[in-house]
C-alpha cells in the first residue's frame, strides 16, 4: 500500500465507492416504490440526452452533456408518467418502452452525427473506464496534504463526492416525507404533503447520482447500483433506518471488493490481463444480494404473524 | 361593493352548513375515467357526531372520502373544513385509509408508523421529544396495541394493522376523523376496541365519518347516515334516513326487500 497505490488506485476506488453510494441511497427508496427500474431507465436515457447536448455545444464538455442526461431523465419520466396513465400500462411496462426506445434514438443519433472524433460510444457508456482514473500526480499519501498534487486529481473524484453530499443531503432533509409517503401515500397527501412534487424530486436525485455515476463509471454500476445493495440490505433488517446503513455498507463493499478483485483476481489464478473494474462491482454486488437471500435474517415476507 | 356583500350573506343563510360543519360538501362530481364515480354530491356533517357513509360496492363512497382529502381530484365542487377552506385546515383533519391501500411489507415498526401522526407537529428536521414518544405510546395504548410497539408491520394480524391505523390518527390530535372501512376484515376484538376509541373521540367532542359496509352494526354505531349511489340518496339522522325506502333506492335490486326490512327496522 504505498506510493503505487495511491497514483494508480486511490482515487478510482474512491470514485466507485461514491458512485455506489451515490446510487444506492436513492435506490433504497425508489425499490420500496416499486419504481426500482427508473434507475436503469435514467442512465439509458442518459445517452440520447449526452448526444443532444453533444450536438448542441458541438464539444465534449461536462456541464452540457450533464444537463443534457438530467433533461433527458426529466422528459424520460414525463413519458413514462403519461404512457402509464393515458395507456392504462403498468409502470414496469411503461419504463421498458420508454428507455429501450430512448437509448435506440441515442444510439441512432451517436451514428447519425458526427461524433468518431470523440471520446463518446456505447461501449464507454456502458462500463466507464474506472481505471483510467488514476492520479498522476499523486506520488505518495503525502500527496493528500500537497495542494499542487491535489489540483490535478481526477476531476470526477470531487464532482462524484459533491453528488454523493446532495444525494445523502436530499434524503436526510426531506427523510420524513419520503418515509411517509413511501409507506402510505394517501394519508401523506392528507397532511398536505405535495407527494406527486417529492416523487418527482427523488427521481430527479437519483437522475443526479445516476448521471454523476454514469460519466465517471458507467451505466452498469449505476443499474445494479440502484438495485442490489437496497435490495440485500431489505433482507437483514425490518427498519428503513438500518436497511439505508446496510445499504450503504454493502456499496461501498461491492466497490471494494470489485475493484481488488478486478485488478488483481485475474492474476492469482494464473491469467494475464485484469478486468473491467465496473463488471466485477456490479457482478459482487450481485452475490452480496445472492448471500444476503439465502442467509439474511428478514429475506421472508413479513406478512405472516408470528405468535399471535 | 355593497350589492356582492349582500347576496354573499343571502347565500350563507341560505346554506348554513358551509359556515359551521365541520365537513361541507357542494356539487363534488369525481370521474376516474369516462363514467363519473360520484356525482353532484352535497353532504353536511352534522358536529360533534358519528356518520356512517352507506352504499353498495363501487357507490363511490371512498371516491367521496378521497376527493374530500384532496386525494383524487375532483372533477367540480367544492369542500369546506370547518367553515374554511381544506388546505388551511389539514391539522384539524385525521383520516384513516383502507388497510389494504399500504404495502405492510415496508421496513418499520409500530411506534414507527403512530410517530407519523405526528409529523405536522415535527416538520421536516424537528427533533422528537419525549413528549413525542409519550402521545405515540399513549396512543397506541387507546387502540390496545401498546405491546406490539418494537414490532414489524407486517408481523400483525389485520386487525392490529387496522388498530396502528387509528393510533395514528388519534396522535394527529384531530377534531375531525374521517375513516374508509375500518372495520372490514378485522376481528371481533378489534371492531369493539375501535368502536369503542371512536365513541370516546364523540364524548370529546370531536366529529366521526365512516365509510361503513355493514349494515346491520348502523344502529348500534352510528348516529347519521349518508347514503350514496354515486348520486346522494340520503341524508340525516338513522332514524330518518336509514328506512327501507332509502336502502331500497340506495342498493336497488341487491338486497332482498325482507332483508331491508330487518335491517332498517328500528329496534
Amino acid at each position: 500500500m504505498g506510493s503505487e497505490f495511491v497514483t494508480l488506485s486511490l482515487t478510482p476506488l474512491l470514485i466507485g465507492i461514491f458512485a455506489a453510494v451515490a446510487c444506492a441511497l436513492p435506490g433504497n427508496f425508489l425499490l420500496l416504490r416499486k419504481q426500482a427500474l427508473i434507475g436503469d431507465a435514467i442512465s439509458h436515457v442518459a445517452l440520447p440526452g449526452i448526444v443532444v447536448a453533444f450536438l448542441l455545444t458541438g464539444a465534449i464538455s461536462t456541464w452540457p452533456m450533464m444537463l443534457g442526461a438530467a433533461g433527458a431523465a426529466v422528459v424520460a419520466v414525463v413519458m413514462i408518467e403519461a404512457i402509464r396513465r393515458l395507456g392504462r400500462i403498468e409502470p414496469g411496462a411503461a419504463m421498458g418502452v420508454v428507455f429501450t426506445t430512448l437509448f435506440a434514438a441515442g444510439v441512432l443519433l451517436l451514428e447519425q452525427s458526427d461524433t468518431s472524433s470523440v471520446h463518446l460510444d456505447v461501449e464507454h457508456a456502458l462500463y466507464g473506464n474506472l481505471e483510467s482514473l488514476i492520479w498522476l500526480d499523486g506520488t505518495g499519501w503525502g500527496s493528500l496534504l500537497d495542494p499542487q498534487a491535489l489540483a490535478y486529481l481526477p476531476v470526477e473524484l470531487p464532482r462524484m463526492a459533491a453528488t454523493l453530499v446532495v444525494v445523502a443531503g436530499f434524503i436526510a432533509l426531506f427523510w420524513r416525507p419520503l418515509k411517509i409517503a413511501t409507506f402510505d401515500e394517501s394519508f401523506a397527501r392528507t397532511i398536505g404533503m405535495r407527494t406527486d412534487l417529492l416523487g418527482l424530486a427523488l427521481v430527479i436525485t437519483a437522475a443526479i447520482a445516476a448521471v454523476a455515476a454514469f460519466d465517471a463509471v458507467g451505466s452498469i454500476i449505476v443499474i445494479a447500483m440502484f438495485i442490489c445493495p437496497p435490495a440485500a440490505a431489505r433482507m437483514m433488517t425490518n427498519r428503513l433506518e438500518l436497511q439505508i446503513a446496510w445499504s450503504v455498507a454493502f456499496a461501498t463493499l461491492s466497490a471494494i471488493i470489485g475493484y481488488v478483485l478486478a485488478g488483481y483476481g485475474p492474476l492469482w489464478i494464473g491469467m494475464g490481463d485484469a478486468v473491467s473494474a465496473a463488471g466485477m462491482i456490479a457482478t459482487i454486488s450481485g452475490v452480496i444480494l445472492a448471500i444476503a437471500a439465502m442467509f439474511g435474517p428478514c429475506r421472508g415476507r413479513a406478512g405472516a404473524p408470528s405468535g399471535v | 361593493m355593497q350589492l356582492s356583500l349582500a347576496s354573499q350573506n343571502g347565500q350563507a343563510a341560505r346554506e348554513p352548513g358551509l359556515e359551521t360543519s365541520p365537513l361541507a360538501i357542494r356539487g363534488l362530481t369525481v370521474s376516474y375515467g369516462e363514467k363519473p364515480a360520484v356525482f353532484s354530491v352535497d353532504m353536511t356533517v352534522v358536529p360533534g357526531q358519528m356518520t356512517a357513509i352507506i352504499g353498495p360496492n363501487g357507490a363511490g363512497k371512498s371516491t367521496l372520502l378521497k376527493a374530500a382529502l384532496g386525494i383524487v381530484p375532483p372533477v367540480s365542487g367544492r369542500v369546506q373544513v370547518f367553515g374554511r377552506p381544506l388546505d388551511h385546515q389539514r391539522g384539524r383533519i385525521a383520516y384513516v385509509p383502507q388497510r389494504a391501500s399500504v404495502d405492510w411489507d415496508f421496513p418499520t415498526r409500530v411506534i414507527d408508523v403512530v410517530m407519523m401522526g405526528l409529523y405536522r407537529e415535527l416538520g421536516l428536521l424537528g427533533r422528537i421529544r419525549g413528549t413525542h414518544r409519550q402521545i405515540a405510546s399513549d396512543c397506541l395504548d387507546r387502540v390496545g396495541m401498546s405491546e406490539f410497539a418494537d414490532r414489524q408491520i407486517g408481523q400483525l394480524s389485520g386487525g392490529q394493522q387496522q388498530r396502528v391505523f387509528l393510533a395514528r390518527a388519534l396522535a394527529q390530535g384531530a377534531d375531525l376523523y374521517l375513516l374508509d372501512e375500518p372495520f372490514a376484515g378485522v376481528d371481533a376484538a378489534t371492531e369493539k376496541a375501535i368502536i369503542g376509541v371512536l365513541k370516546a373521540l364523540r364524548a370529546e367532542g370531536k366529529t366521526v365519518v365512516v365509510v361503513h359496509h355493514d349494515l346491520a352494526t348502523v344502529r348500534d354505531y352510528f348516529d347519521n347516515v349518508f347514503l350514496i349511489n354515486t348520486r346522494k340518496v340520503a341524508e340525516g339522522s338513522v332514524a330518518e334516513a336509514f328506512t327501507p325506502d332509502t336502502l331500497q333506492s340506495a342498493y336497488g335490486g341487491r338486497l332482498a326487500t325482507a332483508q331491508i326490512d330487518q335491517i332498517a327496522r328500528p329496534a
